[in-house]
């Protein structure tokens, strides 16, 4: 799976403004439903649902790095977007590290291989360091989105 | 069951801890049994989990070997349910390291369907 096979460019947002869990994931939320990938009605149950699973254990997968996440039924396709926070945010991640690098991502409830490759193509990618780094320092949603097309392009897709 | 809840935090591996250590090696087969696969909340509890020992410890998937001490390497086995891993713990605590890991396996994480995010 590649990025372009989940990630809503018009969702992407370089500098969010959130210096909580909490408001990182409605900016991020919101950010889809301004891009047309889920519907405004389903904004509150969908913040709700990534937070319940945030409960269970934080997506801060280290690195810098945090997979927000649920399985919602208003969606029949997996969608997600890409954030990045330039000053952090504390995600009580793994490695205790500040999150600064975010990818959410809501997928349809009977397709969990899907939402497993998406994972796989974000941590596989992410074990790049540069990539990672230039994906953190981006300046705008343009920079964001010709990296990940640059990975795709590069990445063995699966 | 009782497990002991000992926080990563108190079990940071120390070089010197390595010093005094033997080097042995064991491994066992596992399988994914989560109807959700090996995703990310599991793969932090392996990570977790290996992390409070000293032992290095490796999952193996065909052609794939990767670091069980870490979620990101962990993710990329992107090991569906019903796929058969094995585990390779070598270090001075191996014996238990595989014994706790491989209970995560047989226990499936403690995970309960349908909760995920709902």
């Amino acid at each position: 799976m590649k990025f372009s096979d989940f990630v809503s460019t018009d969702a992407i947002r370089s500098h969010v403004d959130a210096g909580s869990k909490e408001g990182v994931i409605r900016e991020m939320t919101q950010s889809l439903v301004d891009a047309g990938s889920i519907a405004a009605a389903d904004y509150e149950s969908i913040v709700k649902a990534i937070m319940k699973r945030e409960d269970l254990g934080s997506t801060g997968i280290g690195r810098g790095v945090a997979v927000p996440h649920t399985k919602h039924p208003s969606v029949s396709r997996l969608v997600g977007t890409v954030a990045v926070s330039h000053s952090g945010v504390d995600f009580e991640s793994l490695d205790g590290e500040p999150v600064q690098l975010f990818f959410l991502l809501v997928s349809p409830p009977d397709r969990p291989g899907d939402h497993l490759r998406a994972l796989e193509n974000i941590s596989r990618q992410l074990r790049d360091e540069a990539f990672c780094r230039q994906l953190k320092s981006a300046k705008g949603p343009v920079d964001i989105r010709s990296l990940l097309e640059e990975a795709d392009s590069h990445g063995v897709t699966t | 069951m009782s497990e002991h809840t000992i926080s990563p935090e108190q079990h940071t591996i120390s070089p010197e801890k390595h010093m005094v250590s033997r080097e042995e090696m064991v491994s066992r087969e596992v399988v994914v049994g989560m109807p959700q696969g090996l995703h990310a909340r599991p793969a932090d509890q392996l990570a977790r989990e290996a992390r409070k020992w000293q032992s290095r410890i490796e999952l193996l998937n065909d052609s794939q070997r990767v670091d069980g001490k870490s979620i990101l390497e962990v993710l990329t086995l992107a090991a569906e349910a019903g796929t058969r891993l094995v585990v390779e713990v070598t270090g001075p605590d191996a014996h238990e390291a595989l014994e706790a890991i491989g209970t995560l396996f047989d226990r499936n994480f403690n995970e309960q369907e349908n909760n995920e995010g709902r």
